[in-house]
């Protein structure tokens, strides 16, 4: 295409030259083909030896994934019988195991009660276009976690609130600890209010768990695969973002010295050893300051430990975005009367927040794909679910359809959460337009 | 008819003869620097200052510690009857009182004009939602930029942003209004706007402490014209007095350079 050539089809007078579409050479695919790939020798060089390494590669690999797959297998007997592709009956026939690891089999409607519940709840939150964000936010934080935790571990005993003589005497603490909090409301006593309602609140769900639905109680060493890593990877991505904001302002706070120095302790520990350490202390360690009788399980354990290790991370986060606010905006929320927590929340901690989003989600995806070293506390994550599953006499030699299985899993699980977290960041840059 | 309208300036002469801001042997060090020597400055109610001086001066320090946004060492500051010191409610109550507009303009970016305007009548004085909205609207219509309420500040020219910075801090319905320079990051078309709100507040009586480089402002709307050099108060007179007929060595070597052009 001749692209010196000019339309010599009419002139038109000065002022009046309408706008016309460009040359086919000048846009679309043919174009990029133009620009990118075939621009000078070598580059068209390039890109043909390109084509021809992608034609030997993928349409194998398709086969092996698709084509020639076996679908339906009781041992990998019938794997090797079969075409000769990728083994899927193997993940098949074990596909409780890898989903939900060695919870009952007829009580699995609890757990996926509990991640239907969640996706209800979690989507008018999270997409701002589907009406009742805050309407849905509240029964999410206060309500669904101990309604998850009855679903699927059951009752938890805990021996203050089983008695029954006890349990009258609970009834009387919690409405007189309501009272308390209507008096603060009235009195506009803010320590009345909060204190009231905020411990009644307390007494409320620690009978409740205690009840608990009156559903059989499930042991969490019973927890494994995909449930137990979204247990892990969900409850350690709510619980360190608090924290890490918590600690970061802690951090910052020049005029509390206490403060300051405990946040940096516990943000500099935690930083300094590895989360397997911190894992096995945990669930060494902490058993040894409670009283006798008491225990916790190691799924609690790894719980506190996966939080704390990486509330710490999202600190420095946090802080980092704390540090690119101008000191004009704390000045400016001073001088109109909002005092340090209002402004922290109000104009410091939004701003701060969104600037981070990147560094947030970075270390929610790192915390995801973390949750698998709590195989240490012989917790069976799908990880290791797959190892003890290829491992096994029936199914040798089928690393690679358990792997990439597991592969696949996370892959969707991270690149939601980098998906939405791009879409979030959109939606709030064309809020601000700056 | 006399005696009607002599009542009225004596009470207008009542309100204006109380001391609004007290400042007493005031000094600061910004570590060893003695930023603020001596400083002692009485101002009345409705009063309009303008505080100027060469750079480093001290005045934009001055004007900042009456709101707390700087610590003094030495020396007491009372501001509407309130002492100044360390003790938190005392400073929330101040600053609830005394507005500051800043030479950046420093409006919220993530919130739209009209909730920077409203945010301190809710959150601070607990003002219901509507009404706060309603008294910002007409806050927004006197420094002229009703139609920008919606818009986040990432969108104003600077002229609307310190406009907005204006309606912001006088929604908050404080007595006393420090200004920082606020026309020194303006285009020059845009000072005058901002002036010009300037003006007309200075009209409805509100109490202005303003430091500027703008002298034409000063000749117009001042009562009382500060010149500060090194952290100390040098002269201070009307205006009229100030730019005619300057007393010190430093203030007339200032007045050469600033109206030399």
């Amino acid at each position: 295409m001749n692209l010196n050539e000019t339309n010599t089809a009419a002139t038109y007078p000065i002022g009046q030259h309408p706008s016309m579409p460009p040359p086919a050479a000048e846009r679309g695919i043919i174009k990029w083909l133009n620009i990118n790939l075939f621009n000078t020798w070598y580059n068209s060089i390039a890109t043909v030896l390109g084509l021809y390494f992608l034609y030997l590669i993928i349409p194998p690999a398709f086969d092996w994934v698709l084509g020639s797959a076996t679908w339906e297998a009781s041992s990998n007997k019938d794997c090797r019988a079969g075409a000769g592709g990728a083994c899927w009956g193997f993940i098949r026939a074990r596909f409780v195991l890898f989903m939900y690891g060695f919870y009952d089999a007829e009580s699995i409607w609890r757990p996926n009660l509990a991640g239907i519940l969640l996706v209800a709840l979690a989507i008018p939150v999270l997409v701002p276009k589907i009406p009742g964000t805050r309407f849905f936010a509240i029964p999410l934080i206060f309500l669904y976690p101990w309604l998850a935790i009855s679903l699927l571990v059951g009752p938890i005993k805990i021996t203050l609130f089983s008695d029954p003589a006890f349990l009258v005497l609970w009834i009387v603490l919690i409405i007189s600890l309501v009272f308390l909090g209507f008096r603060g409301i009235k009195t506009n006593n803010l320590a009345k209010r909060g204190l009231g309602f905020s411990l009644a609140y307390v007494a409320i769900i620690l009978i409740y768990l205690n009840w608990g639905l009156g559903l059989a109680p499930m042991e969490t060493n019973r927890f494994g695969g995909l449930l137990l890593t979204l247990v892990l990877a969900i409850t350690s991505i709510v619980v360190s973002l608090p924290l890490g904001i918590v600690l970061a302002l802690g951090r910052r706070a020049e005029s509390l010295p206490v403060v300051k120095y405990f946040c940096i302790g516990v943000i500099e520990l935690f930083r300094a050893v590895p989360l397997i350490t911190v894992l096995f202390m945990a669930v060494n360690m902490i058993p040894l300051f409670l009283p006798q009788g008491y225990s916790f399980d190691n799924l609690v354990m790894a719980l506190i430990g996966l939080s704390i290790f990486f509330g710490a991370y999202m600190a420095e986060v946090v802080r980092g975005g704390l540090q690119a606010i101008p000191k004009g905006q704390f000045e400016a929320a001073a001088s109109i009367g909002l005092n340090y927590y209002k402004s922290t929340g109000l104009v410091v901690l939004p701003q701060a927040l969104k600037i981070v989003i990147p560094g947030i989600v970075n270390t929610f995806i790192a915390m995801t794909k973390d949750t698998s070293l709590v195989m240490i506390i012989g917790l069976f994550d799908i990880l290791m679910i797959t190892k003890s599953s290829i491992t096994d006499a029936k199914w040798l030699g089928l690393e690679w359809e358990g792997y990439a299985f597991v592969g696949l899993l996370f892959w969707v699980l991270c690149f939601s959460m980098s998906r939405y977290s791009q879409w979030l960041e959109r939606r709030l840059d064309t809020e601000r337009r700056n | 008819m006399s005696e009607v309208s002599g009542t009225a300036e004596q009470i207008q002469s009542a309100i204006q003869d109380r001391e609004i801001i007290q400042i007493r042997n005031m000094h600061k060090w910004f570590g060893d620097f003695h930023v603020l020597k001596n400083i002692n400055l009485t101002v009345n109610n409705q009063e309009r200052i303008v505080v100027c001086g060469p750079s480093g001066s001290g005045k934009s320090t001055l004007i900042r510690c009456i709101n707390r946004l700087e610590e003094h060492q030495k020396g007491q500051i009372i501001v509407d009857d309130i002492e100044l010191t360390n003790d938190l409610k005392k400073i929330d109550l101040i600053r609830q009182e005394v507005g500051m507009v800043f030479q950046s303009f420093n409006l919220f970016p993530h919130l739209t004009v009209l909730e920077n305007c409203t945010l301190g009548p809710i959150w601070v004085r607990q003002t219901p939602k509507t009404e706060a909205e309603d008294a910002a609207m007409h806050y927004l219509e006197r420094v002229k930029i009703p139609e920008q309420a919606q818009k986040y500040p990432g969108q104003l020219s600077g002229g609307q942003q310190q406009r907005v910075a204006i309606a912001r801090s006088l929604c908050m319905s404080p007595k006393i209004m420090l200004f920082d320079e606020p026309t020194s990051a303006l285009d020059p078309e845009m000072i005058k706007e901002v002036l010009d709100v300037m003006v007309e507040l200075a009209d409805t009586g509100m109490t202005m402490l303003v430091v500027s480089h703008e002298m034409g402002f000063a000749k117009t709307v001042a009562d009382r014209v500060i010149f500060m050099d090194e952290g100390e108060i040098i002269e201070q007179n009307d205006p009229h007095q100030f730019f005619d007929n300057p007393q010190h060595d430093r203030t007339k070597l200032f007045l050469s350079q600033i109206l030399a052009h």
